[in-house]
């Protein structure tokens, strides 16, 4: 029930998006709980995007796991 | 930048990581309390990868389907009898209920639909004259999507039967009831994403124990398990966050507001557990008018005189307050299937029975 997937936003118009899911799957999805633009990343979640994903975060957590394990 | 940016399955890092959880040497247990956490453990083998490294993991309540009640399934069974179109997702049809589930009710000629999404529901409502209530189940990630749809107006024969529930409570309920000893959490990193860290903050404090939100690639379940195991070993008990690129500190606060204009909390019963305060959420005042129980109170009235009892031999309850695993059940397997499922966590895709099932983990592992 909480699985969330994410996609890109391809268009917008008002509070519905249309988002790329990757390999040819797009789907229309409500906008209204985030702020987001074109272009970024969402986890969508029964139809709704419930965060933008932050690309330097998901970056920084790879680097931290990789230091992590070299140290331990 | 691609969406392989967000995929982290990197095997020879999870060994790696067993590596350094099974250096550590301990022995203890840890619960989740999401099916797609268990659904990463069971898919990738991480959970028996992880025994071997001393940690024993199980799936507590982590199942919105399976964790709502027989009396509120009796709800929506007795108003698709009374002739509404009752909407809901896809598993929650199949749950047993008193007499029968909801998808029975649909082969005897009751109108109940399946959706995918709150906003599949408006559109069968905009579609009917009919009375159409919407079944709404879902922990934190789900409710915001019921919010968003009751303040833009939905049209006026659509109702909810709100059965939304929250995660702190029943995570408070149950380390609270102390019936079995746990070690740490890992937190659900999309109720998470909603709420954010801080809820967790008072019961890492109250009940000295150590979290870790979690995001759902097989790394991040092993680097959550890694974190939890490093704060266990140093004898820590903190709120720390692996799920950084989608799990904010105050969460997503747009959500959040709409939860509150919409949403009081409430002391709800969940199944295998008695009542827990303030783990569910009813509508405001404000919304009554959208509020199945409260407009079609009359054919309701039935369903609070009604006693429920578990189906002989189901184990569900032990299963949700992480008792036992799967296997111990005398059912599982053994007239208890996903097709012809006896409980709900045969049922439901989250359900900690239907993915040792899937996975097909007849017995428990041996390591």
């Amino acid at each position: 029930m909480c699985l969330a997937v994410p996609g890109r936003i391809v268009e917008r118009k008002g509070e519905t998006g249309m988002i790329d899911f990757g390999e040819g799957t797009t789907r229309e999805v409500n906008l209204s709980l985030v702020d987001a633009e074109v272009g970024d990343y969402v986890l969508v979640h029964a139809g709704f995007a419930i965060q933008v994903l932050d690309p330097r975060e998901a970056k920084k957590t790879l680097n931290a796991w990789k230091k992590l394990l070299e140290e331990g | 930048m691609g969406m392989n940016a967000f995929r982290y399955r990197d095997r020879s890092l999870v060994n790696k990581v067993a590596k350094s959880i099974r250096e550590m040497n301990l022995n203890v247990l840890i619960m989740h309390v999401c099916g797609t956490h268990q659904d990463t453990f069971a898919r990738y083998g991480l959970d028996n990868l992880l025994k071997e490294c001393g940690v024993e993991v199980r799936q507590g309540p982590g199942c919105p389907v399976c964790v709502t009640t027989p009396r509120e399934i009796e709800e929506a069974i007795v108003l698709a009898k009374a002739g509404k179109t009752v909407v809901s997702f896809g598993d929650m049809v199949r749950v047993p209920g008193k007499n029968g589930s909801l998808l029975d009710a649909r082969a005897e000629g009751r109108d109940v639909r399946i959706v995918y999404s709150i906003e599949d529901a408006i559109a069968i409502a905009k579609e009917t004259e009919n009375d159409v209530v919407f079944l709404a189940v879902g922990f934190e990630t789900t409710a915001p999507s019921t919010a968003a749809t009751l303040v833009a107006e939905p049209p006026e024969n659509f109702s909810v039967l709100t059965c939304h529930r929250r995660i702190p409570p029943v995570l408070d309920a149950l380390l609270g009831m102390g019936e079995t000893k746990i070690d740490g959490i890992i937190d659900p990193g999309h109720v998470s994403t909603i709420i954010g860290v801080k809820p967790y903050e008072e019961i890492s404090k109250k009940h000295n124990i150590p979290q870790v939100i979690a995001g759902f690639e097989p790394l991040d379940v092993m680097m959550g398990v890694y974190m939890l195991c490093r704060q266990i070993s140093r004898g820590e008990a903190k709120v720390e966050n692996e799920y950084s690129r989608s799990v904010r500190y105050g969460g997503n606060s747009k959500a959040l507001k709409l939860m509150r204009e919409v949403f009081d909390p409430v002391d709800v019963e969940w199944r295998g557990f008695p009542k827990i305060p303030a783990s569910g959420m009813e509508l405001r005042r404000r919304f009554q008018d959208y509020d199945a129980r409260k407009i079609h109170e009359d054919e309701l009235e039935a369903v609070k005189e009604m006693e429920f009892s578990t189906p002989p031999g189901c184990r569900c309850d032990e299963v949700l307050r992480g008792l036992i695993r799967p296997q111990k059940c005398p059912l599982f397997g053994r007239g208890c299937y996903p097709s012809h499922p006896v409980g709900p966590c045969m049922v439901s895709i989250e359900g900690a029975c239907s993915i040792e099932y899937k996975y097909g983990r007849r017995m428990a592992p041996r390591v």
